[in-house]
């Protein structure tokens, strides 16, 4: 019997306002309070309240056959509280219901993986106090942020207890391989792998509403013969929770489709299960050698998205550097800075691959180009130093 | 004495380096007892009127006098302006003036009422120049012809400058009969990299020059461009320095946020400011001392390249860019700062360091401008010596009484260098014009 894994992911970053060199020194509340209030009472409205009621009435009709996972960043919660105490209070619903996991991530969905163990640590043990705190849960099922994968990283997450981690089924790790089956790590094999079918997975959520795509319109019936016919063990569908509402908009009919699709799949003979119940259940059929860090971003796959010129790799290591001083000042208000500035969008900002590519980021860029976004986080990022140095 | 004078500006409508220049000198002339007929396009956007509209400066004084100079009013009742409805507008580029137009032709909106500025991207001369402004530049001289044949026997010469006015210049001449000056502000070959400039606007100039009775350049810099990359006979070739006349500022010291010293660049960020020399001193002074920031003020065709070469050079957290600098902003700047510098690579003269040196700021210029001859309270460095460059950064911010020395008597310097010495000059020049005339 074949299972689905459905995994969404939910993340909102704090959005700089644009900071000018005059403010430095005397200006210290870096974020733009209004569009990240709008943004996130926004997608509340579109996205995460229709989804999680949608969501909920399928468990509950269900009776326990539809499971599926969330992992949710700290500054989303973070915004949750701040803007839209409701969403937080419907996820929190879900939790209650048995029949969703929560996955352990780093709390800023930061790049801190790539930058030291201990930043990663740091952050990742962090998310799962706030996982403990908000929905009283203790994962053990881990992803990074994007995605990000290697050797290294595998081992780090192991030594910090998860049990199972999710990556891409990238093309250029897996060959021949499929991404439907249980793999393992490459050192020593003893955390569990998901990969992600990026064909099924993309078709929700970057073809659904495409009407040039010649497989428009997409019916549940239609997705779940393609999911039957898959050969493997699993398919694991991991996306954006904006997906359903915000980037898929309502009128495209994600929502009906979302909704027709448990019933779709299960009368195919396909169950459904949580991230660490199909690791659990299912055996792994090989290893993965992962030597340099992969993603679900972009065609490549890897991390130039967010590290792949100077500007992106000039920020990244300033801000990295100011690490050991963040942990001696013992400040919440300068932990809060130092989490927001490492959300990982800012160094997507400063992407300049507009090729292939360019519309997804651009679609999420709030700057005119990555050298504004650049001049800006270096801009906060020196009065923060400023401040950290008077402490 | 009376001048015919061909402009293209004047404040307030566009307060940028021709238009401040053209008034000062017309006060400096003014009060040498030189009558003033200004002359310029003033944009309106309805090409199919007729021409010419005589504004008497009486009607519009209180925007242009300045009330603390004694006898004001009489200066300015010696000024006379003339605009002519042209779509005409000063440095922006033929690329940017067929787009703005073409947004004209769409919505009736004209772009000059927008806000911003069109000061951002004036000289972006790229080569590609479209028959549109080319033909701006011949229609104003057909008007300029209409001007002199109405205006006949009320000027003695006729003064043009830059040159989009340089056709009309030739034209005035030929209807009157008067001798005629023209006044190269800068010449193609400080507007564009190396030697690839556009043959157009060089042949323009040359003509203008050819036609003309004498020629002032703004500076010795400029003097000798003239002289050996236009083939102008040396003798008809006079430089004449440019004043400053400063605006009362008023302005409170803003608020200090960094307690680190500030080098500043101020200018567009193009090719021939120099702005990567700049960069370069900033990674090796950083090297030596930490407690200094460097910041790019200006927007420009090679700013993405800066940052970029910040960002390779590990230096962003001590190098900052503020983008273009508008109104009160620019005055902030200068008084914020520690040393400022222009390591301009070509530079016909160069008001800025004036500027900064009125806010006791020390100056580090490059030996490539204008301004470098008529300064002494400046540090003078070749553009290409970075070491040399940082040097003097180093110096100006570790050794205070250096600084002193420099703002203090750079700040006198800068107070003697007056419109009516430099119109004095320039009333010698139509003299030496007419004479040739007889």
């Amino acid at each position: 019997m074949k299972t689905v894994c459905f995994y969404f992911q939910v993340h909102q970053p704090w959005r700089l306002k644009t900071y000018r060199f005059f403010q430095m020194g005397n200006d210290h509340n870096y974020l733009d309070d209004f569009t990240n209030r709008a943004i996130m009472q926004k997608v509340a409205r579109e996205c995460y309240l229709p989804m999680n009621a949608l969501l909920l009435s399928l468990i509950r009709e269900g009776k326990g056959a539809f499971k599926f996972t969330f992992s949710i960043t700290g500054s989303a919660v973070e915004q949750f509280k701040a803007y839209a105490p409701e969403v937080l209070e419907s996820f929190k619903q879900l939790a209650d219901t048995g029949c969703v996991e929560f996955l352990g991530e780093t709390y800023s969905h930061s790049l801190a993986s790539l930058a030291s163990v201990d930043e990663f640590k740091n952050e990742v043990k962090l998310h799962t106090a706030m996982l403990k705190e908000e929905f009283g849960v203790k994962p053990t099922a881990f992803r990074n942020t994007e995605l990000i994968y290697s050797d290294e990283i595998a081992q780090s997450v192991e030594a910090m207890g998860f049990k199972t981690m999710l990556a891409e089924g990238a093309k250029h790790i897996l060959g021949w391989k499929s991404p439907n089956f249980v793999y393992t790590d490459a050192v020593d094999n003893k955390l569990r792998l998901l990969l992600r079918n990026y064909k099924l997975s993309d078709d929700i959520a970057f073809r659904f509403s495409n009407e040039g795509w010649n497989e428009w319109p997409l019916t549940a019936d239609k997705y779940a013969d393609w999911v039957a016919s898959e050969t493997g063990d699993i398919v694991n569908l991991f996306m954006d929770y904006e997906t359903f509402g915000e980037h898929q908009k309502a009128a495209s009919g994600i929502f009906d489709f979302m909704k027709a699709l448990p019933a779709a799949l299960q009368s195919r003979g396909i169950e459904f299960a949580t991230a660490s119940e199909a690791a659990k259940k299912l055996q792994p059929v090989a290893v993965l050698h992962c030597p340099y860090a992969m993603s679900w971003a972009d065609e490549e796959r890897d991390v130039t998205a967010w590290l792949g010129n100077d500007l992106q790799n000039e920020a990244f290591r300033k801000l990295y550097a100011l690490a050991p001083r963040v942990k001696k000042a013992k400040n919440k208000d300068f932990d809060f800075v130092w989490h927001f500035m490492q959300n990982s969008d800012h160094f997507y900002y400063m992407a300049t691959k507009w090729l292939s590519d360019g519309d997804v980021h651009s679609y999420f860029n709030p700057y005119d180009s990555a050298y504004e976004a650049f001049i800006n986080y270096m801009n906060v990022l020196a009065d923060f130093e400023i401040e950290l140095n008077k402490l | 004495m009376r001048v015919l004078m061909f402009g293209w500006e004047f404040p307030p409508h566009i307060a940028g380096g021709l238009g401040t220049a053209c008034y000062g000198m017309t006060q400096g002339l003014a009060r040498n007892d030189v009558e003033v007929i200004f002359v310029m396009p003033k944009a309106s956007g309805d090409e199919d009127q007729s021409f010419v509209k005589v504004v008497n400066a009486s009607d519009i004084e209180a925007r242009y006098c300045d009330s603390s100079i004694e006898g004001a009013d009489d200066i300015m009742r010696k000024i006379s302006f003339i605009h002519i409805d042209s779509n005409m507008v000063p440095y922006i580029s033929p690329e940017e003036w067929a787009t703005y137009r073409e947004g004209y032709e769409r919505t009736g909106k004209k772009f000059w009422e927008r806000k911003g500025d069109s000061w951002t991207q004036r000289y972006t001369f790229s080569g590609k120049y479209g028959a549109n402004i080319m033909e701006e530049v011949a229609r104003y001289a057909v008007v300029a012809a209409e001007v002199a044949r109405q205006l006949e026997g009320q000027f003695d010469v006729i003064h043009a400058h830059d040159w989009l006015t340089y056709f009309a210049g030739i034209a005035a001449k030929r209807v009157s009969g008067k001798p005629l000056v023209v006044h190269m502000h800068a010449t193609s070959f400080d507007r564009s990299s190396s030697d690839n400039i556009d043959t157009r606007v060089y042949e323009i100039e040359r003509a203008g020059m050819a036609a003309a009775d004498m020629v002032i350049a703004v500076s010795n810099l400029t003097r000798n461009i003239v002289i050996n990359k236009y083939n102008i006979e040396p003798e008809k070739v006079v430089a004449v320095h440019n004043a400053v006349q400063f605006a009362e500022n008023d302005n409170p010291v803003p608020e200090r946020g960094v307690e680190d010293k500030i080098v500043t660049f101020l200018g567009r960020i193009t090719f021939q400011k120099g702005p990567d020399y700049f960069i370069e001193a900033a990674a090796k002074v950083l090297h030596r001392v930490p407690n200094v920031r460097f910041v790019m003020a200006g927007s420009g065709d090679m700013m993405n390249h800066c940052i970029r070469r910040v960002a390779q050079l590990g230096i962003a957290d001590r190098f900052h860019f503020t983008g273009f600098l508008k109104g009160d902003d620019v005055q902030k700047m200068f008084q914020l700062s520690d040393v400022y510098i222009m390591p301009s690579v070509s530079e016909p003269f160069g008001i800025s360091p004036l500027e900064a040196m009125r806010s006791n700021v020390p100056t580090i210029i490059s030996h490539q401008s204008g301004v470098a001859e008529v300064l002494d309270y400046a540090i003078k460095v070749n553009y290409w010596d970075v070491d040399a460059m940082a040097d003097a950064i180093y110096g100006l911010i570790t050794y205070p009484a250096l600084a002193k020395m420099f703002s203090e008597k750079g700040m006198d310097e800068v107070n003697n260098l007056k419109w009516i010495n430099a119109a004095v000059k320039i009333k010698d020049v139509y003299q030496q014009a007419i004479d040739k005339c007889k």
